[in-house]
């Protein structure tokens, strides 16, 4: 690993990402006005309130999941994955690279999505607003690091876009968003707890809930970040520097 | 699939690699450079084993279908793989007049010929100025006088102490090099210089060559 060749690659996955407009602003604009949609969908704004952490915490998680294992497998299909494999890169620089890129993204889209809450959709949490931006983040990150993960089992853009409803739905369904946790069947929650997600949507309750950030917060938030970690290092694992 | 190939590539000197499509020459450069899986055999690159990292820094490779990011600028491309390399910044500038696109650096990758692509994957390989170039198939779709230009480069290079590996299957570019290399089906069917071909095979055409050496070889099996 090497921090310049990191930041290189950071740069470049962000110039790549100057030079397309449309997808910039799809990225950004797009988590907020699904949210703006639903707002006016429900029509009430205390149940709209319940609602508002949990797209805070899905939204970047699933669009940067999708943004990233596309763009790796681009990198895959182009050659320039095999280029860099021959050149003194560590396989963390890249996928670290994309981490940060993608990071960034996310803060872009979460800021947005949450001034545009707390103004326009009235969203009033009892609790401070750090430790949902942090939750909020750190799940777009844990939805990158997944992304670089899969692509490594996609041959093709159609299979990388499948991933998603596999990856994603389970993870949304298992943790606790339609039922609660507890009230699921003992097998179902036995695999919502081994589900990275599962506790980052009880972190973005409990932070939205308010009064102190208790410890099982804390626990919830070094899970996912432990999480994001484990799928970069499966990513570096899966990614060979020789192919056939 | 390569079968028993022993041979060494000289330093400092241009060594063609010539053969039909399908006769593993890109395969052959794959292993040199250490991003294919070799299930047998030993390939030794300066001195150390293929893919060991140190060597990272002392292959240039430039791939047949040339590997760029089409989203990025041909300047941009270079910035990225110079960083990578830790190659010096004006080497971008340097390898950009080497290839012939100066006047093209601020173009997006996807907006390039197929020829100028081919260049901007060159440009990458010469980056941080390496000891040695594998180049599959460098000059192809390019018009004569782009080929005599990257051809002269090569021989400049080659006197500079570059070792370069150059694939190709046109048979004319064979007569550019010292030293050939001919595979066919995964064999060498020759390995000598290209005054050496012509001499054995009794002809000064190396096309012809080329031909009667696959006929001396059918007709020996």
């Amino acid at each position: 690993m090497n921090a310049a060749i990191t930041i290189a690659t950071a740069r470049r996955i962000m110039t790549q990402l100057r030079h397309d407009h449309r997808t910039v602003a799809l990225m950004v604009f797009v988590p907020t006005l699904v949210m703006i949609l639903l707002y006016y969908v429900i029509g009430d704004e205390r149940a709209f309130a319940h609602w508002t952490p949990i797209l805070l915490c899905v939204f970047p998680f699933l669009t940067m999941f999708l943004v990233t294992s596309i763009a790796t497998l681009r990198e895959r299909s182009s050659g320039t994955l095999e280029r860099l494999m021959a050149m003194p890169l560590g396989k963390l620089d890249l996928l670290l690279g994309y981490g940060i890129a993608f990071s960034l993204l996310a803060c872009v889209q979460v800021v947005l999505a949450l001034v545009v809450s707390l103004t326009w959709l009235g969203y009033d949490p009892a609790g401070k607003v750090w430790p949902l931006v942090l939750v909020a983040l750190l799940n777009a990150v844990l939805g990158t690091a997944l992304g670089l993960l899969c692509s490594a089992f996609a041959r093709t853009e159609f299979q990388a876009v499948q991933f998603m409803p596999v990856v994603m739905l389970p993870q949304a369904f298992l943790g606790g968003i339609l039922v609660p946790r507890d009230q699921m069947a003992t097998v179902l929650q036995w695999v919502s707890d081994v589900l990275p997600m599962s506790y980052a949507i009880d972190a973005m309750r409990g932070a939205a809930a308010g009064g102190e950030l208790s410890g099982e917060f804390w626990r919830d938030v070094l899970i996912v970040a432990g999480s994001t970690v484990l799928a970069l290092v499966l990513g570096a694992a899966t990614l060979p520097r020789r192919t056939r | 699939m390569l079968h028993g190939l022993t041979f060494t590539v000289p330093r400092g000197q241009v060594t063609g690699l010539l053969g039909p499509s399908g006769c593993g020459k890109t395969t052959l450069m794959r292993a040199i450079v250490g991003v294919q899986v070799v299930t047998g055999g030993e390939v030794t690159v300066l001195g150390e084993a293929a893919g060991s990292a140190g060597l990272r820094r002392s292959i240039g490779y430039s791939t047949q279908s040339p590997a760029i990011y089409r989203d990025l600028t041909v300047r941009e491309n270079l910035r990225y793989f110079a960083a990578v390399l830790g190659a010096p910044k004006d080497d971008v500038e340097r390898v950009l007049a080497e290839v012939g696109l100066a006047d093209a650096g601020h173009q997006l990758g996807g907006t390039l010929s197929g020829g100028q692509l081919g260049r901007a994957g060159l440009a990458v390989a010469l980056l941080g100025s390496p000891e040695l170039l594998i180049l599959d198939e460098p000059t192809v779709g390019l018009d004569p006088v782009l080929r005599q230009e990257l051809w002269a480069l090569f021989h400049r290079l080659a006197e500079a102490g570059v070792t370069l590996l150059v694939s190709s299957h046109v048979m004319d570019e064979a007569a550019r090099c010292q030293r050939l290399i001919v595979l066919r089906q995964g064999e060498i069917l020759a390995d000598g210089t290209p005054d050496g071909l012509r001499e054995r095979t009794r002809t000064t055409d190396l096309e012809e060559a080329f031909l009667r050496l696959i006929e001396e070889r059918t007709a020996a099996a």
